[in-house]
């Protein structure tokens, strides 16, 4: 019969064939895809050092959209529809931007771990309105004087007054953003806390900061101020701190960052729950994660920049895993450099957006300030 | 007697009209629109209000940014040509048709790498630890400071022009009719007479359009003042990143970037002009 199937050897070994190239497809299909989760964060924050283990352990895939300072994250959100982001990572005064704008929901607070959080931060300023969450700190860190140490002594480096030193006439670089530069410069005109001040104290600082115009040799992002501290094009750098130089240190280069007299800027970054996200489940998981002391050690020693704990956990494990990276980044209760001593001592600020003027008012000036 | 319409011209023309038309007439006028807009919060919404076209042209940081762009894209045009003319005769005049092909192919392939990566190649070669500033070293000289600087800035520019501008102006000169040249030397020209009255009028359109792409292409370019220039002082291009970056304005930002393609408009225009246009 036509019909009749005859099992050649050719016809074997076509088969055999066929079934072993489709089993990858088929094992494909009956695989479960991962979830994927889509962050709006810094730089860093879904690379495989800190998320990888994340994802293999729960099928999950983190797809990043990275940002460059909270005027730039609030573009890019109010540009995408609803729903766009799972997972937002915001500094923290620009939450309650996205909370205003709708991008955020509200979060459930037993869902965290709080009561591990240092006191400090357990209701932090601009993550809850009332009882209300709606981001939770995973991170933060601390932005003084970062010098080049071959140039400037660190007694030096302890006063912002040292921008000013001739030794590094032409080599004082500005991360190009207006808030933590023009910070700095409030708080060395005595204002504290440095955002919330009138109209003849934000004269005073526009006038300060323009008189450091003859010293400064260039306005970088973030890879142009890493290489200009690293190359020595610049011997100090305002609006940074650990989270630049911590980078370069461990590469070796002449570089340090320290807590001024006159105070330091804390920058604070915070997850939030995109509005529109079916994904609450494992993105709570996720968050729970990265404040665990896994995802604590992770994230204070994050390849990009690193950060600080904002809970005990995250302290003892870093302290566990790595002592020099916890003596270095001032995790230890009591040292010279721990950050909740500091902050107890009066010396650091939250870094914030303008209370009495307007955040346009503060990035003309700068853009005026570049041009001058 | 009435003229047949004739379609088959217009449905050649027809493609092309359609391209300009939508990607570059369409963005425009949106462009246009956009700068009467208004951002609240974070959020564009249409508008029909002059506050940006105030706010932007009341700037002293604007005009100060329009000149210095102005200045650096006519001297770098200016410069780019000075630099190129003599390869370019070279090229045009030294070289058998077969050579002057293959340098031209040289010529181009600097464009097959990012114009970013070079820049921050120049990065690591003008950093006062780099090796020109070693060079110099070892002369005794130096170290000078050349990144974060206009001369830093300039170097960006003739990285990104100056190929071009050296194809523009050969191509130009190895079209002159050899018996021109030989014409005037037969009649007791200089070289130096011959070159001013035969040559340079004869390749006019090359070496002005191959000024005017220098211009147009420094005019508009972000790379090298930011990454090599350390933004000091800011461009248009840099003043349009730092309006975006600031509170999503865009529709500001859209006023920076009309003024900058009425710019090029004229000056393009001037230059086509003197570059086709008939002599005395």
């Amino acid at each position: 019969m036509a019909n009749r199937l005859h099992l050649t050897r050719r016809r074997l070994l076509q088969g055999a064939a066929t079934t072993i190239l489709a089993t990858p497809m088929l094992n494909r299909a009956w695989a479960q895809e991962p979830t994927q989760i889509n962050m709006l964060a810094w730089y860093g924050h879904a690379e495989p050092d800190i998320v990888a283990e994340f994802e293999a352990a729960n099928n999950v895939k983190f797809v990043p959209k990275y940002y460059a300072g909270g005027d730039n994250m609030l573009a890019l959100i109010s540009q995408s529809p609803p729903g766009t982001y799972d997972l937002i990572l915001s500094d923290a005064e620009f939450v309650q931007q996205l909370n205003a704008a709708g991008y955020i929901e509200e979060m459930d607070p037993s869902l965290y771990p709080f009561d591990d959080f240092f006191p400090e931060f357990q209701k932090f300023p601009g993550h809850w309105t009332e009882d209300k969450l709606w981001s939770v700190m995973v991170r933060y860190g601390l932005l003084g004087v970062s010098y080049n140490t071959d140039a400037l002594t660190k007694e030096e480096a302890m006063s912002y007054n040292c921008f000013w030193n001739p030794k590094v006439t032409g080599k004082v670089g500005h991360f190009d953003w207006h808030l933590p530069s023009l910070g700095q410069i409030s708080l060395l005109n005595g204002n504290k806390p440095p955002f919330d001040i009138d109209a003849a104290a934000w004269a005073a600082v526009q006038e300060k900061t323009l008189s450091l115009k003859p010293q400064v040799g260039g306005y970088f992002d973030y890879g142009g101020t890493f290489s200009s501290l690293k190359n020595g094009e610049m011997l100090a750098m305002v609006g940074i701190g650990d989270w630049i130089t911590g980078v370069l240190e461990k590469d070796g280069a002449k570089v340090a960052s320290v807590i001024p007299e006159e105070g330091g800027i804390q920058w604070t970054e915070s997850y939030s729950i995109g509005v529109g996200t079916n994904k609450h489940e494992i993105i709570n998981k996720f968050i729970n994660y990265m404040l665990s002391a896994e995802g604590q050690v992770k994230s204070i020693q994050m390849a990009a920049y690193p950060g600080l704990s904002p809970n005990k956990a995250g302290w003892a494990a870093i302290q566990a895993a790595n002592p020099a990276e916890a003596a270095r980044s001032g995790l230890v209760e009591g040292a010279e450099n721990d950050p909740i001593k500091l902050l107890r001592e009066g010396r650091i600020f939250f870094r914030d957006t303008p209370k009495q003027q307007n955040l346009e008012d503060w990035n003309d000036f700068w853009s005026d300030y570049k041009s001058a | 007697m009435m003229r047949k319409f004739d379609p088959y011209p217009h449905v050649w023309r027809l493609p092309l009209l359609l391209w300009q038309g939508a990607f570059f007439v369409v963005p425009l006028v949106f462009m246009a629109a956009l700068s009467f807009w208004l951002v609240k919060n974070y959020r564009m919404e249409p508008a029909f209000a002059f506050d940006n076209w105030e706010r932007m042209l009341g700037r002293g940081a604007f005009w100060d940014a329009y000149w210095l762009t102005l200045l650096r894209a006519c001297m770098a045009g200016v410069i780019a040509s000075l630099i190129a003319f003599p390869a370019s005769l070279f090229l045009a005049f030294h070289l058998t048709p077969q050579g002057r092909r293959f340098a031209l192919l040289c010529l181009i392939v600097p464009f097959f790498t990012s114009f970013l990566v070079r820049a921050y190649a120049w990065q690591v070669i003008l950093a006062e630890s780099g090796p020109v500033n070693a060079v110099l070293g070892g002369l005794g000289l130096g170290p000078y400071t050349m990144l974060n600087s206009g001369f830093g800035a300039m170097v960006g520019y003739m990285t990104l022009v100056l190929p071009l501008v050296v194809i523009f102006q050969t191509w130009s000169l190895a079209a002159i009719e050899k018996s021109l040249i030989e014409a005037a030397a037969n009649l007791g020209a200089s070289p130096v007479r011959t070159l001013v009255s035969v040559i340079i009028p004869a390749a006019k359109t090359g070496l002005v359009l191959g000024a005017v792409f220098a211009f147009i292409m420094t005019f508009g370019d972000f790379v090298s003042p930011f990454y090599l220039g350390g933004s000091k002082p800011p461009t248009l291009t840099i003043l349009i990143i730092d309006t975006t970056k600031s509170g999503q304005q865009w529709p500001r930002a859209a006023v920076v970037a009309i003024v900058m393609i009425l710019t090029l408009f004229a000056v393009a225009t001037a230059a086509l002009k003197a570059a086709y246009g008939r002599r005395g």
